[in-house]
């Protein structure tokens, strides 16, 4: 689309937004930089290696990795059923699908740790069957992970399946293929990208996510404690300076993480044809 | 693009019951228990006690201070954070600059920045040990542990939300009706609120409400700023949070029950709205395809 | 004068859109702006409008510098491609719009609105409609609101973009008719932009050539088609054989009668009609066959094969009235030598 050169109000509306910028979020941002290059590379080394930290590092990313892998699976089956079927209670689910992003996150929180603790009425049923313990534990984290993961793949694969022509199946079909090749060599194949790029999704808001886990996980040192918390313990112990070094990390991989879906939603778009 | 009917009619697009049965299963099973069943609790654990505790301990002082907390942050960040992204609209969506890209993704880091860091980045300035922290002191003005604290926590992560709805909407619909309005002799807040305004008013008010939504239910960062202090800089997340950690479940799960009402409010809205915003957005590709 | 616009140039980073256009409309005319797409017709529409910024030259609308004026204060009525219609107003309060954001001093009564609005909508002849919204619109009904619209403002100017391009074939052709005749009423200086020759023919008084940012040629319908002063207003306007000399053609041509009269090059465009076809069945004498010919209602166009010396056949378009083709009695195949009775040479 061609831009108009006569609108009025790019200057006051340009300055208004650099300004909100610059003072909300990007002096607040440096401040964070500049913080941690105060420390030599050694101290900042220190904290990182730190045997806690590493712990919770791993503990965050592979909680995050895991939840957001079993979101797009089942993610993906719902967009599926909500684009593809109908069935009753569908224009509920579908209006439900978005209850992770309205749900305060702490009200999430002590929802799942009150169904999956052992006497929560999952929790219980679980431990009586499997002898699995839920809340309290990692697997608690990789729960509340899925809740705070799933509208986000769901919303980034539904349209697309609906754009999706349902011509190239017939055509597929037409040349006999049969529904599960259809499927796997057809239908996949233009889902792919917007299924990762629903995990991409899932797994940065993952990392980050504070208020839904810590309800759920035990925080146990070493064992359930997420990187968030650590920088909050960290804070309270008035330990600036490690706070800050974990939590630069933690910026710089969102950063990049941010710009992996921003990549992946570029291409998504090529691939619809709309660039 | 062709919009394709998403109802298929067509026999080979038909899956076997089989296949269907299983697949709706896995939907309602997943949505039954991740969305379904969490919002059950949450009623039934409020009411756990019966009417009258429910009641109480909505109006125990220190959850009414909670809810009047909340609500000013509200009043506060959504009429600045919706300036905002009016003004980033406009600019973005009307006029071609250099920069522009990145201007995009700088609006777009508060949703993937953990609500920690959100937090964590204000005390580093006006914490007691910040850069501006001495200052403050001496001048004797609270912003960590304080209702300033909290409100600009709210102010980073609320950040994109409007923004983030209106660029679309407005690049979608164009800028040939501004154009139309101008050059009929409108000045430029005429045509503002002539004419842009009703046309990305559905799209606006979606925004304003899943940034309301977040300003009242955001956790994480405000928690790090405010410190907990009773009747003071507690809002509604984080009286939920004492209030659970004490073991005072009933009143946990009370507060809890507004903001859940409020989730679902949100989502009953957006559902409207979302309907609505289809058809405006539905017309202007109509009026350009005819 | 109407418009006078002086040494207009405008680039888009490499692409130079317009190229130091001079142009004087005088007051009162219709004046089509023709060019195939890309010829920066609409750009230039829109630099006259205050749409569009040029890089350098200025616009003077009725002798006045109107160069860094915004367009608000133009005083022109622009109507839009696709008519950018208000959609959340009726079709009555978008013909008010203009006239309700003037400064309160100059805004009429709401009596002396309502007046205006309606003399307006049966100017258009579409009072009936006052309270549709556009929606609800046909695309011919939707394009006469717009015309109203920007007519409410009693333009000095009236700048219509493409105004029958999105519209159905049928619709066009009524429209086209009717919009002269509204010129005739209301004699307000008018430019359009089209990409269609036979549109620009039928409705323009003055019509303005543009190929690649630069004017062609500019006059009224009848000196475009008949006096074109270069080779691309030849090709762009009504169809054209062309003929080169270069191509050991001489002989051939000499042959049909063709004067070389106010030649200034060695190419010869030969409108149709300008072919006169006799039946001749003589070997020696001419190597030009019937191939086909088509109905276009009161002429035929005759599709001519003439075999070139490599063995390659080239094709030659002429057209005749259809009595004179049914007097001729040509079938497929036969042999016939060409007249050409006019031409225009160019490089």
């Amino acid at each position: 689309m061609s831009q108009s050169h006569i609108m009025p109000g790019f200057r006051p509306t340009l300055s208004i937004t650099l300004v909100y910028l610059v003072l909300i979020v990007l002096i607040p941002l440096s401040a964070m930089v500049l913080k941690t290059l105060q420390l030599s590379l050694e101290e900042f080394w220190t904290i990182l290696v730190h045997k806690r930290v590493l712990a919770s590092f791993w503990l965050s990313f592979s909680a995050a990795a895991l939840a957001a892998s079993i979101a797009t699976l089942l993610g993906s089956i719902i967009a599926w059923c909500l684009v593809r079927y109908s069935f009753p209670g569908k224009q509920l689910c579908d209006a439900l699908i978005d209850l992770p992003f309205a749900l305060p996150t702490a009200v999430a929180g002590i929802v799942m740790a009150t169904i999956y603790e052992p006497k929560g009425w999952i929790g219980e049923w679980v431990m009586a069957a499997m002898g699995v313990q839920i809340a309290y534990k990692p697997l608690g984290i990789v729960f509340a992970l899925i809740f705070i993961g799933l509208p986000f793949v769901i919303r980034t694969i539904e349209p697309v399946l609906q754009e999706f022509d349902s011509a190239m199946e017939e055509a597929a079909a037409s040349l006999g293929a049969n529904r599960w090749q259809a499927f796997v060599k057809v239908i996949l194949p233009n889902i792919f990208p917007a299924a990762l790029t629903g995990f991409a999704l899932a797994f940065a808001r993952g990392i980050g996510e504070y208020g839904s886990v810590i309800f759920i996980a035990g925080n146990m040192p070493y064992i359930s404690e997420i990187v968030p918390l650590l920088i909050i313990t960290k804070l309270e112990q008035y330990d600036y300076a490690g706070a800050t070094a974990i939590g630069l990390i933690m910026l710089v991989l969102s950063f990049v993480l941010l710009l992996i879906i921003n990549s992946l939603q570029w291409w998504l778009r090529k691939r619809n044809g709309q660039l | 693009m062709t919009a394709v009917n998403s109802k298929p009619t067509s026999l080979t697009l038909t899956d076997a019951t089989w296949v269907r049965a299983t697949l709706v299963g896995i939907t309602v099973l997943t949505v039954g228990l991740f969305l379904v069943l969490p919002l059950a609790t949450v009623l039934l654990e409020a009411f756990a006690k019966g009417w009258a505790t429910y009641f109480d301990s909505l109006m125990q002082p220190d959850a009414l201070a909670a809810m009047r907390l909340t609500l000013l942050v509200a009043a506060i960040t959504v009429p600045l954070t919706t300036v905002f992204g009016v003004s980033a609209a406009w600019a973005i969506a009307r006029f071609d600059f250099r920069g522009k890209n990145i201007l995009l993704t700088f609006i777009d880091l508060p949703f993937s920045v953990s609500p920690v860091i959100a937090g964590l980045i204000y005390v580093l300035i006006f914490g007691a040990q910040g850069w501006l922290g001495p200052w403050l002191a001496q001048h004797d003005i609270k912003v960590i542990f304080a209702v300033p604290g909290i409100v600009l926590a709210t102010l980073f992560v609320t950040f994109p939300f409007v923004a983030r709805e209106l660029i679309p909407l407005m690049q979608e619909i164009g800028h040939e009706e501004e154009e139309a309005a101008l050059s009929l002799g409108a000045s430029g807040w005429q045509t503002f609120f002539k004419v842009t305004l009703p046309n990305v008013k559905w799209g606006l008010l979606y925004g304003v409400l899943l940034c309301n939504a977040r300003a009242m239910g955001e956790f994480g960062a405000v928690s790090v700023v405010s410190g907990h202090i009773r009747g003071l800089t507690n809002t509604l997340p984080l009286h939920i949070e004492v209030s659970y950690n004490e073991y005072d479940f009933v009143g946990a799960f009370a507060s809890a029950s507004l903001l859940a009402g409020l989730a679902v409010l949100t989502l009953l809205l957006k559902t409207f709205l979302e309907w609505k915003l289809k058809q405006d957005v539905k017309a202007s590709r109509q009026a350009a395809i005819e | 004068m109407g418009i006078n616009l002086h040494n207009i140039s405008k680039q888009f980073g490499q692409f130079i859109a317009l190229d130091a256009i001079n142009l004087a409309i005088p007051e009162g005319e219709l004046v089509a702006l023709l060019g195939p797409s890309g010829c920066g017709k609409t750009t230039l529409l829109r630099i006259i409008a205050g749409l569009e910024h040029a890089d350098q030259g200025e616009v003077f609308l009725k002798g006045e510098n109107v160069t860094h004026q915004s367009i608000k204060n133009r005083q022109i009525g622009f109507v839009f491609q696709h008519y950018a219609l208000f959609r959340h107003m009726t079709v009555f309060d978008n013909i008010a719009f203009g006239l309700r954001v003037k400064p309160k001093k100059l805004r009429p009564t709401p009596a002396q609105l309502r007046e205006k609005v309606h003399s307006l909508l049966q100017l258009v002849q579409l009072d009936w409609l006052h309270d549709r919204f556009p929606d609800q619109l046909s695309g011919g009904q939707r394009q006469r609101i717009a015309l109203a619209r920007a007519l409410a403002v009693e333009p000095s100017v009236l700048l219509l973009d493409e105004p029958f391009g999105a519209l159905d074939a049928s619709v066009r052709k009524d429209l086209r008719l009717w919009l002269r005749h509204l010129h005739h009423e209301l004699n307000v200086t008018s430019i359009f932009v089209t990409h269609d020759q036979e549109e620009a023919m039928e409705v323009a008084s003055q019509i303005v050539v543009l190929n690649h940012g630069k004017i062609e040629q500019k006059g009224t319908p009848s000196e475009i088609y008949d006096h074109p002063q270069t080779d691309f207003v030849s090709r762009f306007i009504g169809q054209t054989n062309v003929f080169s000399l270069q191509d050991n053609e001489s002989n051939w041509l000499d042959a049909t009668g063709i004067t070389f009269e106010g030649a200034k090059g060695i190419v010869a465009h030969v409108r149709p009609h300008h072919i006169m076809v006799e039946k001749r069945d003589d070997a020696a004498h001419t190597d030009i066959f019937l191939k086909d010919w088509q109905h276009l209602g009161a002429t035929i166009r005759l599709e001519l094969n003439r075999q070139l010396p490599n063995g390659k056949a080239s094709t030659i378009y002429a057209e005749m009235p259809s009595e004179k083709f049914r007097e001729l009695a040509l079938t497929k195949g036969d042999r016939v030598a060409l007249h050409i009775t006019h031409a225009h040479w160019f490089n």
